[in-house]
């Protein structure tokens, strides 16, 4: 018997092993080396001393925090532009559809994201730019008399950003709602309830877990994103991202770009948990 | 095969009910009216038809052809949510994210009566089954009857002129189902509502029903009392579904104005005779005409050893097997000159507390027991 308790426990090491070296190696250590590297400040060359400026200098200056709120505001909104447009599809995909016409919906959601998010978005640029499709189409229709601009502002960033995280959105609503039995819905019908009230008091409380998971996820990915806002939405975006790319590539200033990194990490932490708290969802019972 | 009743007291008439998917037909031409305050129970195995016929009712499902008139009213064009029909649903389907109360506030709240009054419906309609303090329990505390009892209430407050039962004791154990049986029926009685009740358990429909239909292949075989069903089988379906029967094939090798004697396949020879049935008489069945009998194991009347029973057909076995089971014991016996094994009910005597395997008996049942159909 205690030999095969001591096996399971080997076992459990060997599997568990990668997964914690994989967190140790590549997510611990790197952000307590950025925690120690935002706090503290260049004296002089190669000289550093513990400071909190790196952080101070966040709130001070306005262009760091308000950049970083357009990115959360935009980011929130994304997500729920995002939620919008996926779960009528998914409910279509889940509760409308069977066999192999439900199959090949699901993977024509998930074409695009065999290729590159890169490739993705230059996409969206051959169509959106000056000369592109779009600006063509309306110049040939006789709607516009000359090329328009359709590229560079905020609408490009948020076509770009909701279409990127589609996938995400859809994939945990799609469970969720498959998980629904068909004749609770029926018996909403059956009571009186018209199709509001039944997607109301039936449908989305079940797939809370799924929008709640759909939502952090799709949350995380744009806030943290940086190519779709770059491209789509060129040098002046002021995408936070772009701020901390900024400080340790253009301006080698790692401290202050550890500092951003860190406030990144702890405000959008801090929105996911607001987020929650909100929907009354528990994060375990979500992520399950 | 049809009730049909013109007076105002009929809650739910079919006429002609069809409905196809594809190329099966799964309800074809159904027609029949129930009036109102009655236990109706539709009876067929799995895959009849019988579920797509009450999806049909509660407005699931549009019928291919035909009418469904509600109080004489037709429903066809009345969209599920409008039909003053509800439904139990065979894994209940009660709202797991509201509470007891919730649940059997749902339909009221949806036709916008008002709060107060809401809240007494509520709590009148779960005293009335039997569960006056549970309304703020959430539905995963609630145990298996206890859920029937909410789902059903959840439709009788509503005061439904029809209310759709689709197998709801079909997720219950044995004892819990037997239980509920009674007080589905004390309950139909209680509200005087009008019950429809789908189910592929015989013995539910039997006790609860004061008309029963049996459905097969998308037709109804029959439509009677559940007495009628038992004793006077319309077709070989219902005799072969509804209860326990003793099978054979078999020819008729002589006839007379009273009956005939027949040969069964397997080798038994015995005598029917028709004297109560019109109906069987009448056949022209003549010599040489290939049948099939069914005969109920308690029509066999069974004495131990020689001292034979003073029926019209009268046999020697052996007992084969005794399959005891309380008050529904069976004993298996085999027939020296036929090759079947004769299902018999054990009789509740104290010599037969004894019958083992091997034990010589005499069975025999009397020549106007024996039910005949056309093969």
């Amino acid at each position: 018997m205690s030999q095969w308790k001591d096996s399971g426990k080997l076992g459990l090491i060997l599997l568990v092993s990668p997964l914690a070296l994989w967190l140790a190696l590549f997510i611990v250590l790197p952000h307590i080396d950025m925690v120690l590297i935002s706090l503290r400040e260049r004296v002089a060359a190669r000289q550093y001393a513990f400071s909190w400026g790196n952080y101070t200098e966040f709130f001070t200056e306005p262009l760091y925090w308000r950049t970083f709120l357009r990115t959360a505001v935009m980011s929130i909104l994304a997500t729920g532009l995002t939620l919008l447009i996926a779960f009528p599809v998914s409910f279509y995909i889940a509760k409308m559809l069977r066999g192999r016409l439900k199959a090949a919906l699901f993977i024509l959601c998930l074409i695009p994201f065999w290729v590159s998010e890169l490739v993705r978005t230059y996409g969206w640029m051959i169509l959106l730019r000056e000369t592109g499709l779009f600006s063509s189409l309306l110049q040939w229709m006789g709607l516009v008399d000359q090329p328009v601009e359709m590229l560079y502002n905020d609408v490009a960033i948020m076509v770009g950003l909701v279409y990127t995280s589609m996938l995400f959105m859809v994939v945990p609503l799609v469970t969720t709602l498959e998980s629904l039995d068909d004749s609770l819905i029926e018996a909403a019908y059956d009571l009186g309830g018209n199709h509001l009230e039944v997607i109301r008091d039936v449908v989305i409380p079940h797939a809370m877990p799924g929008i709640v998971s759909g939502c952090i996820v799709v949350f995380m990915l744009t806030l943290g994103n940086y190519l779709t806002p770059t491209l789509l939405g060129g040098k002046d975006s002021l995408w936070f991202t772009e701020q901390i790319y900024t400080q340790f590539i253009t301006r080698f200033n790692w401290e202050q770009g550890s500092a951003f990194g860190m406030l990144l990490l702890v405000l959008s932490s801090v929105i996911v948990w607001c987020g929650l708290k909100l929907s009354r969802q528990s994060f375990t019972r979500v992520m399950t | 095969m049809q009730l049909q009743a013109n007076n105002t007291d009929v809650d739910l008439e079919c006429r002609e009910v069809t409905k196809s998917f594809g190329h099966f037909a799964a309800v074809q031409e159904v027609s029949f009216s129930i009036p109102s305050g009655s236990f109706f129970s539709i009876l067929g195995p799995s895959g009849c038809g019988k579920t797509t016929l009450l999806r049909m009712v509660a407005g699931f499902q549009s019928p291919d052809h035909g009418d469904i008139l509600i109080k004489g009213k037709s429903v066809l064009n009345t969209p599920p949510n409008r039909r003053p029909v509800n439904m139990v649903f065979q894994h209940l389907a009660l709202f797991p994210n509201m509470t007891v109360a919730e649940n059997v506030a749902y339909g009221l709240k949806r036709r916008g009566v008002a709060k107060t009054d809401i809240k007494s419906r509520v709590e009148d309609m779960l005293s009335r089954v039997g569960l006056p303090d549970s309304g703020d329990k959430q539905i995963s505390q609630l145990s298996g009857g206890q859920k029937q009892r909410i789902a059903i209430a959840r439709c009788l407050v509503l005061n439904p002129d029809v209310l759709l039962l689709d197998e709801p004791l079909g997720a219950l154990d044995l004892k819990l189902r037997e239980q509920m049986k009674v007080e589905l029926k004390h309950l139909q009685e209680k509200f005087g509502a009008t019950f429809i009740y789908i189910t592929h358990d015989q013995s539910e429909a039997l006790v609860m029903s004061d008309q029963v239909a049996v459905m097969n292949a998308g037709r109804f075989e029959q439509v009677g009392a559940p007495q009628e069903l038992y004793y006077e089988p319309a077709s070989r379906f219902v005799a072969g579904f509804v209860g326990e029967s003793n099978r054979w094939y078999g020819v008729i090798q002589e006839r007379d104005e009273k009956g005939f004697n027949v040969q069964c396949e397997t080798g038994l020879k015995m005598r029917i005779d028709r004297p109560g049935n019109d109906l069987q008489v009448s056949h022209p069945w003549g010599v040489g005409k290939k049948l099939e009998f069914y005969l109920r194991p308690e029509s066999i009347t069974v004495t131990l050893g020689d001292t034979a029973p003073a029926t019209t057909n009268r046999y020697k076995g052996k007992v084969e097997s005794v399959l005891f089971d309380g008050a529904r014991s069976q004993m298996l016996v085999r027939l020296p000159d036929a090759i079947e094994l004769l299902n018999v009910a054990l009789p509740q005597t104290a010599e037969f507390r004894r019958v083992k395997k091997g034990d010589v008996v005499s069975v025999g049942w009397m020549s106007g027991q024996v039910r005949c159909y056309e093969v």
